[in-house]
């Protein structure tokens, strides 16, 4: 009983750390609706400038807490900037590329940070007057981590008081519920949004800095956080603070008395919670639907017209540069280009995705990845063949894609995105940790093209004719009956469902044939690289299409192709010249977003003189 | 604004396409000796990988102040991974058709090392695998051009299980990262401590995500098995935390703790003042060791980054002066020749003569295994010795079953 006891009291502690970092990002997404991946960034940033403070005046207890509290106001002030400099100019924009974004800060903020504070840990000395332990029920408890339980109480109080009492939260609530409504009332939003993201930047900066003396500082503090606040977030339902908070507590009891119990799960346990808990609520605990009012009836893509003879004799030409290239260029050069190839595909299937269905995902990684382990598993399992194996990839991606997809299509927007997300992860974990399986964390050797395919360049000819191939294929499918309905459903699913389409099982079905040829993608992958790691399932992948889709421009279906060229050569050039390669990618990525917010390939827009309807 | 997408989309595509591709393969057979060299410099491994890169800079620097070898200069071609297997393989072709390079060498992480192993073997190319723990790089995924130089997860716990036996402790209770690192490690200490300490039992095991470590229910899952002794794999940032929560409940009062690498300044000096005492370790006393060799590696070290070496920089260090030495013994940079001269590769380092065994390819470099200490606010060990590498492998039979090629 007194195990019980103590053990709770120690999930508390967790829950009160993983509340003050999701509680912010929810008041984020509440008010301005991006999903600021850079949340993770912030709290780290929070960790290190405490650090600093804390080694100047750290000596007292009062020494100490101002220091954090100062490092949370200066997370504040960061966020100021962030929110000024760069989402003030995108708030129109569709929210993938917000997304976008801020993936570009987190990777500013992380190569910044270690230029500032080196790559070591840095471990802070315990808080004065909080450095020892109380015996409860004989249990020694360090006393801080009653402190942060009282603090996450005492922030809770406190956020329930400004929302309840004051004229500002009552303008934030309203603008979580309805922004429009807002705006024509005559408040000013623009001032609105950056109050709302310097106080969840402050939060996040709070969060980070009072982590500090129970860890320490590091590099990966970002993105090892973001995903369990992300998940925090969506369990309570977004934009919900009583929502954070009954999350928060229910994932840390859960993790604290799992891994009594199954020491082994715990990396899938906070995962299978917040699919449980889409799938029976989609909207999270304490979450409200997402409105199907103005928002979602925006702008209509234009139709999507067929090619011109023009537009033909573009494609002609593209097929013929990449059937060419190999003659022209290095033994390396045709290995950059299978890898094009193969990420084009898995680009374009992504943007089938996105923009034909208008299906948000954070987690197309995962057929990607059941591709390559499908191929990978049958070489390694069955001695399987290139060829079987290969074939094998895209039914690996599309029963991945088929299963999760079932639950997925069955919720909208952010909601979808994060369970797809989880699903992801889920299966991430599976990869990492079931080692007799998937060997783990060392992954599958021994994936080679068979030997009549060895020769690079007859490598890159297979995986480009069939990549070139699916691609055609996708692009076939979006003009065909099916792709027209898709696109309904996509321009406005209440009207299509009332001239009796089936939305759900349309997207049921893009959802599949997606993934299956996401598998293509990833099976080729396989054989590219020799071998499958967890890697190709991580978020990290999910991440990377989403830039190559972003990059090359949404609304063009030459775009992921552009973007997965322009992608492969930038990361592959970036990181043989400078070490602060994720700077200058970040860097690149937020100016792109600014600048061309439709992709590489709206720069063609700047050429031509014509406006186009 | 849908149809402007694809012709205008071309001279973009073609400009990008042709810029990244037409960078020239020049090759020359009698300019340096060009060594690829692949491993993690950014993100959050960098704190391990820098120090290493100042020691392979730091030998190669003093090679071609010698003279170089076979009468050519070292030139070693460095490229980040950033941490991924798929991108280390592709700067591994990169090096090997674009770069020409005579063998590769580097990596730190074990999946990449195997990643990078299995691409030397199919390209036949040789591969020196600098920092890779993994035992699978040298046993069950060994193969004829990968020689690794770090003492493995199987010597390192071997080690500390010696000293384990030592102790009266009987009920043990384990601590590792769930991923193959971890398992490996807890399998091969539980092997060899039972092999030699048949009365032991493991009471408990916890699993933690790596680098996700749930410090104070962790902690509590262990003490409630009330165990003697604890066997702890974690390391880096969930190791600071298990050390400061188990401090702070209790943990380790009246427990012993064998406690994988915590030794090695990279893992030992970010816990500063908070460093446990009296935890058998594995590790680099950098300060204390006392022979000729390291004395001299450790100035020269000093003086050239005014900064104390690392257990990575000795890696980074050995990792060049076997290379020098293989070349020297080989007489040519012919794959073949450089293979063989792998073989049974002898050379004096820092750390004592070290030899690449034939039989697994796997180095006998060894580790200091002592205890820790405090002096002056911070850990240090203490009561150390070297355990040669040799002593810490098991029987030619079993290692010879243990490799694909047997």
């Amino acid at each position: 009983m007194s195990f019980i006891v103590a053990q709770a009291i120690t999930g508390l502690a967790s829950a009160a750390s993983l509340f003050l970092i999701a509680v912010g990002l929810s008041i984020v997404f509440g008010v301005t609706r991006v999903v600021n991946f850079a949340h993770g960034s912030l709290y780290m940033l929070g960790a290190y400038i405490a650090f600093s403070l804390v080694s100047v005046m750290g000596d007292s207890f009062l020494g100490y807490l101002l220091a954090l509290l100062i490092a949370a106001v200066a997370v504040g002030l960061i966020g100021a900037v962030i929110e000024t400099a760069l989402l003030r100019r995108i708030y129109k924009a569709p929210e993938l590329f917000q997304l976008l974004a801020t993936f570009g800060v987190v990777l500013i903020v992380q190569d910044l940070t270690r230029s500032v504070w080196g790559p070591d840990d840095l471990f802070a000395p315990r808080m004065p007057g909080l450095d020892g332990a109380v015996d409860i029920l004989g249990h020694a408890i360090p006393s801080y981590d009653l402190f942060l339980i009282g603090v996450s109480v005492g922030v809770l109080g406190g956020l329930w008081l400004l929302f309840q009492k004051t004229r500002f939260g009552v303008l934030l609530r309203a603008a979580t519920e309805d922004r429009q409504m807002v705006a024509a009332l005559g408040i000013d939003q623009r001032w609105l949004f950056t109050a709302a993201f310097v106080l969840g930047s402050a939060l996040a900066g709070l969060g980070g800095a009072l982590q500090l003396p129970r860890q320490a500082a590091s590099l990966s503090m970002d993105l090892n956080i973001i995903v369990d606040a992300f998940v925090v977030v969506v369990v309570g339902g977004m934009g919900s603070i009583v929502g954070a908070f009954v999350a928060a507590v229910l994932i840390s009891l859960l993790l604290a008395f799992g891994l009594v119990i199954f020491p082994q799960i715990t990396l899938v346990l906070i995962f299978l919670v917040m699919a449980v808990t889409l799938v029976l609520k989609p909207s999270g605990l304490f979450g409200k639907p997402e409105f199907a009012t103005a928002e979602d009836v925006r702008n209509p893509d234009p139709p999507l017209r067929p090619s011109d003879r023009l537009a033909r004799i573009g494609w002609l030409g593209l097929l013929g540069v990449g059937l060419i290239a190999p003659l022209l260029f290095s033994d390396f050069g045709v290995v950059i280009l299978t890898e094009i190839a193969i990420l084009a595909l898995f680009a374009a299937s992504l943007h089938f995705l996105i923009w034909g269905g208008g299906l948000i995902t954070f987690g197309h990684a995962a057929y990607f990845g059941l591709g390559a382990y499908g191929a990978g598993l049958a070489v390694f399992h069955l001695s399987a063949g290139m060829a079987p194996a290969l074939l094998l990839a895209p039914l690996a991606g599309a029963l991945g894609a088929l299963v999760f997809g079932w639950f997925c299509v069955r919720l909208t927007g952010i909601y979808m995105a994060m369970l797809t997300l989880a699903f992801a992860q889920i299966a991430w974990s599976a990869a990492f940790q079931w080692i007799d399986f998937t060997g783990g964390d060392n992954g599958i050797l021994g994936v080679w093209p068979s030997a009549w395919a060895s020769d690079p360049t007859t490598f890159y000819y297979l995986a480009f004719v069939v990549c070139a191939a699916m691609i055609w294929a996708l692009r076939h499918v979006m003009f065909a009956p099916f792709g027209y309905t898709l696109r309904a459903t996509r321009d406005s699913a209440l009207r299509a469902a009332s001239i009796g389409v089936d939305v759900t099982r349309h997207r049921w079905l893009a959802f599949t044939l997606a993934g299956a040829a996401a598998g293509v993608s990833g099976g080729f992958f396989a054989f590219a690289k020799g071998s499958v790691f967890p890697e190709v399932l991580f978020v990290s992948t999910s991440v990377d299409g989403l830039v190559m889709v972003l990059l090359g421009g949404l609304q063009s279906l030459a775009g992921p192709i552009l973007g997965a060229i322009v992608f492969t050569e930038i990361e592959t050039e970036l990181t043989r010249l400078t070490d602060l390669w994720q700077l200058a990618l970040g860097v690149l990525i937020v100016v792109l977003v600014v600048a061309l917010p439709r992709g590489l390939a709206g720069l063609s827009s700047l050429f031509t003189r014509r406006t186009l309807p | 604004m849908l149809r402007m997408s694809v012709r205008k989309s071309i001279p973009a595509l073609l400009g990008a396409v042709f810029s990244v591709f037409s960078l020239g393969t020049a090759v020359a057979q009698d300019g340096p000796i060009r060594i690829g060299e692949i491993n993690s410099y950014t993100g959050p491994l960098a704190a391990f990988t820098v120090p290493y890169r100042n020691g392979w800079e730091l030998a190669v620097e003093q090679v071609n102040a010698g003279g170089g070898v076979l009468g050519r200069p070292l030139e070693v071609i460095s490229r980040d991974d950033g941490g991924k297997p798929a991108d280390a393989i592709k700067f591994a072709e990169e090096l090997v058709r674009r770069e020409n390079v005579d063998l590769l060498a580097g990596t730190f992480l074990s999946n990449i090392g195997l990643a990078v192993a299995d691409f030397a073997n199919r390209n036949k190319t040789l591969f020196v695998a600098s920092e890779p723990l993994s035992d699978a790089i040298v046993w069950s995924k060994g193969n004829p051009y990968t020689f690794r130089l770090r003492p493995s997860t199987y010597m390192q716990a071997a080690m500390l299980a010696e000293e384990a036996a030592k102790l009266p402790a009987k009920r043990w209770a384990t601590v590792a990262p769930n991923y193959e690192y971890g398992q490996s490690a807890v399998k091969a200490f539980q092997d060899v401590l039972s092999g030699l300490r048949p009365d032991v039992e493991f009471v408990e095991a916890q699993w933690p995500a790596l680098f996700k470590l749930d410090a104070g229910a962790t902690v509590q899952a262990l003490e409630r098995s009330k165990p003697d002794a604890i066997f702890n794999v974690t390391f880096s940032i969930d190791l600071a935390k298990f050390v400061r929560e188990g401090q702070l409940r209790g943990l380790f009062k009246d427990r012993e703790v064998a406690s994988l690498l915590t030794g090695e300044p990279e893992y030992l000096d970010p816990l500063k003042a908070e460093a446990p005492e009296g935890w058998i370790v594995t590790g680099y006393p950098w300060q204390a060791i006392d022979t000729p060799a390291h004395d001299a590696f450790r100035d020269a070290y000093q003086k050239r980054f005014d900064d104390y070496p690392r257990a990575g920089s000795i890696v980074g260090y050995n990792t060049i002066i076997t290379i020098a030495a293989m070349l020297e013994k080989a007489g040519s940079t012919d794959t073949g020749s450089m293979v063989a001269a792998m073989k049974d590769l002898s050379l004096g380092t820092p750390f004592g003569d070290i030899t690449f065994r034939a039989l697994d390819h796997q180095s006998t470099m060894g580790a200091y295994v002592g205890r820790t200490a405090k002096r002056d606010g911070r850990g240090v060990m203490v009561d150390f010795r070297y355990a040669d590498g040799a002593d810490y492998l098991p029987d030619d039979e079993t290692v010879k079953k243990l490799r694909p090629d047997g």
